[in-house]
């Protein structure tokens, strides 16, 4: 899969920076560490930054490219900052049998985006994403935590608007 | 004791519905009346019929509510909790019998045919509570392994159940654990696959999340079989309740001594630990994902060695899938007859299957191997809703294929998939109705595929690549019927050429699709036409005239302005502004618009 890599600068804070200095101290040594230390990097900044995937190999002692490998291969990981609302659609198939893509489809028109963009104010991002199961809903849609299901893409617009209050 | 006790299901799928919210309010409520002491309310795992969801089942009197909102709840409580009268306008209509009695819920048709063995404890007992899993004989297997059963009297009695991997390959548990045992080493592992990466199938979460101690269970039995110390759940991140349920039920069960050191006193450690996935579909492949579990990119590599010789950390090791392991301890059990004793001679015992798509009980449901695709569809599904007519289903996800309306008859068990060109996978199975279009759905797994190929392999990597190109040109309207050849050409040969499972497989939907819908491919070829009206780019959306009655129902919800006409007059589409989403002919009461 290609991933989008960011442009922005990197800021991090004094107490993002400990907690990711605790996640590497207590992985240092294990065996298979990169991905736990991945997963919870991404927990603290949202996306995982090259300057944070340096300091992940420095500290574990693996090499730089390895741990870009690792993030680079698996889709779960991302390397471009996500919006204050985080919008995936499920394209699974029992989703998509019911007509998801068009959900897609109206949000891609309603927000001006691409799946893995984010809108300039930094509002939404959107992603299309593979079964979240709950295939029982479909069609279904995440918005952060909520879960929106059994949709009509008309449906979608007042979602969206209660996310801009 | 309680005198009533009130199961909310807390799947994944009831979660989204707000089953959560219920819960508090319940509690909230049953306070309120004063009934904490009396009334406990119980968070289960899934029940199966997702369509129904939020699902709350009341005991002693087995009073099954359906589609439960948070406003219901006032009235529950004081209505039947109370006063003990059963709120009927909530109940599942089917087990509603006369005015204030139901009927079992094994008596309804989503039920009746279904036998729970995977599944047995999910929607019964809190997962999160290792105490009712061991009142439901729960560790009464390992137990009995440990004190009674030599490792060769355990795999020999694996052999003789004939259980085979429910991951989708089918093959023979027994023998796996067989190999494993068999080569000498000073450190083995058992691990689970629990990346359930199919879409579209939720076993897998289900069983995880409505009863994780069964599967905690079985992989120390499997330890103990192979002479492992060590087990590794490989289980997606993308299962936050899974997650959280399993590590509650891992340190429940290391705090009653069912994991660590010296179990049950006879000298066997075994213990478990979580590593969670990232997203790669390919990880669901057993040396994939053992590559991942050591931490690095997720790509498979060449068998032999397999990894009962050569697995995690270059030792041996034995994957078996969530379902396989959840069969287990009740094989221990009961024994190897009583399982042949079901389902079909090459394929004992039961099968779970995640139902979706265009079918009107959308979830889990379990059935002895042998039961028909009609029972599945029609009996216990329901049917197609909506008045649309059964074209296909699809079983194995991107590794399967579709089983068409006329071989609905079919027994489903591995060999007969197999031999009809589609294959049982972990048991996803998506009906599709006559608006499905067969290409546009072997288009959309080959897109899946050709996003999760590791790119390890060159057949796979470039092949599917170009399966999807010539797909995509068909459907637009400019394939050709050589095109159609050179498609089946290929598809032969990433399947003959390819390094692991994901690649051989890939081409089993272009493959099942041109088996059984040749007419299709050939229409969106020679006559520019796709027959579901599925395909944009080969179909139009028109208003017929004599029908539109000028309400302007269209024209206000069409998303880009395609839509023209004066109020009281017939409307007009311009098709150049058009997307085809398909909203105008959804809104229209008078069914004017048409698609060519």
């Amino acid at each position: 899969m290609q991933k989008r890599i960011s442009s922005l600068p990197f800021h991090d804070t004094a107490e993002q920076a400990q907690k990711l200095d605790e996640v590497i101290n207590g992985l240092k040594g294990q065996a298979g560490a990169v991905m736990p230390a991945l997963h919870q990097a991404q927990d603290i900044y949202g996306y995982l930054p090259l300057e944070v995937q340096k300091k992940i190999a420095d500290g574990l002692d693996v090499p730089l490219e390895e741990v870009y490998g690792v993030s680079t291969f698996y889709s779960q990981f991302s390397l471009t900052p996500k919006g204050r609302n985080h919008i995936s659609v499920c394209l699974g198939t029992a989703c998509y049998v019911k007509g998801s893509d068009k959900l897609l489809d109206r949000i891609t028109q309603k927000l001006g985006i691409q799946p893995e963009e984010c809108t300039e104010d930094g509002l939404f991002s959107l992603t299309a994403c593979r079964c979240i199961g709950a295939c029982g809903l479909a069609p279904v849609l995440m918005i952060n935590e909520d879960v929106y299901g059994r949709l009509a893409p008309e449906d979608v617009d007042g979602i969206l608007d209660k996310y801009r209050e | 004791m309680f005198r009533s006790n009130v199961l909310v299901c807390g799947g994944t799928g009831c979660t989204s519905s707000n089953s959560e919210q219920i819960i508090d309010k319940l509690n909230e409520e049953i306070k309120a009346q004063g009934l904490d002491k009396e009334v406990n309310v119980i968070r289960t795992g899934c029940f199966g019929l997702c369509a129904l969801g939020p699902i709350m089942v009341v005991y002693p009197e087995g009073a099954f509510y359906s589609r439960v909102t948070v406003e219901d709840v006032p009235e529950i409580v004081s209505e039947h909790l109370l006063k003990g009268r059963i709120v009927t306008r909530l109940l599942y209509q089917e087990t509603v019998v006369d005015d204030n009695t139901t009927k079992s819920l094994n008596e309804t048709k989503f039920y009746a045919k279904q036998m729970r063995i995977a599944l047995r404890n999910c929607g019964v007992i809190n997962p999160e509570l290792i105490d009712e899993y061991i009142a439901q004989d729960g560790y009464a297997a390992l137990g009995k392994v440990l004190t009674e059963m030599t490792p060769q009297q355990v795999i020999q009695t694996m052999l003789d159940s004939g259980l085979r991997g429910r991951g989708g390959a089918g093959f023979p548990t027994g023998l796996k654990w067989k190999f494993a045992a068999a080569n000498p080493a000073d450190q083995k592992y058992a691990c689970c696959n629990a990346d359930e990466g199919d879409p579209g199938a939720f076993m897998d979460r289900s069983v995880l999340e409505g009863d994780p101690h069964s599967v905690l269970e079985a992989m120390a039995i499997a330890g103990y079989a192979i002479g492992a110390t060590q087990g590794y759940i490989y289980i997606r991140a993308e299962y936050p309740i899974a997650v959280k349920r399993l590590q509650i039920a891992i340190d429940q069960a290391r705090e009653y001594g069912l994991l660590g050191k010296n179990i049950f006193d006879s000298g066997f450690d075994f213990d478990i630990d979580i590593r969670l996935g990232a997203g790669a579909f390919v990880c669901g492949e057993e040396t994939a994902l053992m590559t991942s579990i050591e931490g690095k990119r997720g790509e498979p590599r060449v068998r032999p060695p397999f990894p009962a010789l050569k697995g995690l950390f270059g030792k041996p090791t034995v994957l078996n899938n969530v379902e396989t392991y959840a069969n287990i301890p009740q094989i221990i059990l009961k024994g190897a007859d009583w399982f042949r004793s079901i389902g079909t001679e090459k394929s004992p015992g039961t099968k779970v299957f995640a139902l979706g798509g265009k079918i009107t009980n959308t979830g889990l449901v379990e059935v002895p191997m042998g039961t028909t695709l009609r029972e599945v569809v029609e009996d216990i599904g329901g049917g197609v809703p909506d008045g649309h007519t059964f074209k296909a289903a699809q079983t194995g996800g991107p590794s399967g294929g579709c089983i068409p309306a006329s071989l609905i008859d079919t027994p489903i068990d591995y060999d007969n998939l197999i031999a009809i060109g589609s294959m049982m996978g972990s048991g996803g199975l998506i009906v599709m109705d006559e608006t499905t279009c067969m290409v546009d759905i072997a288009k959309f797994f080959l897109e899946f595929t050709v996003d999760e190929s590791c790119g390890k392999c060159t057949p796979c990597r470039v092949g599917t690549k170009r399966l999807l190109e010539i797909l995509d040109k068909i459907t637009r309207g400019n394939g050709t019927l050589e095109d159609i050849d050179k498609l089946e050409e290929l598809c032969y040969y990433i399947k003959e050429n390819s390094l692991c499972g994901l690649g051989q497989t890939a081409p089993n939907p272009v493959l099942s699709t041109l088996k059984y819908y040749r007419d299709e491919y050939e229409a969106h070829v020679t006559e520019h036409r796709c027959p579901a009206g599925a395909c944009k780019a080969l179909t139009n959306f028109h208003i017929e005239a004599a029908k539109c009655k000028g309400c302007t129902l269209c024209a206000r919800n069409c998303p880009v302005g395609a839509i023209s006409g004066k109020v009281k007059e017939a409307h007009v589409i311009d098709t150049e502004k058009c997307i085809k989403c398909g909203v105008c002919m959804e809104k229209c009461k008078f069914n004017a618009v048409v698609k060519k």
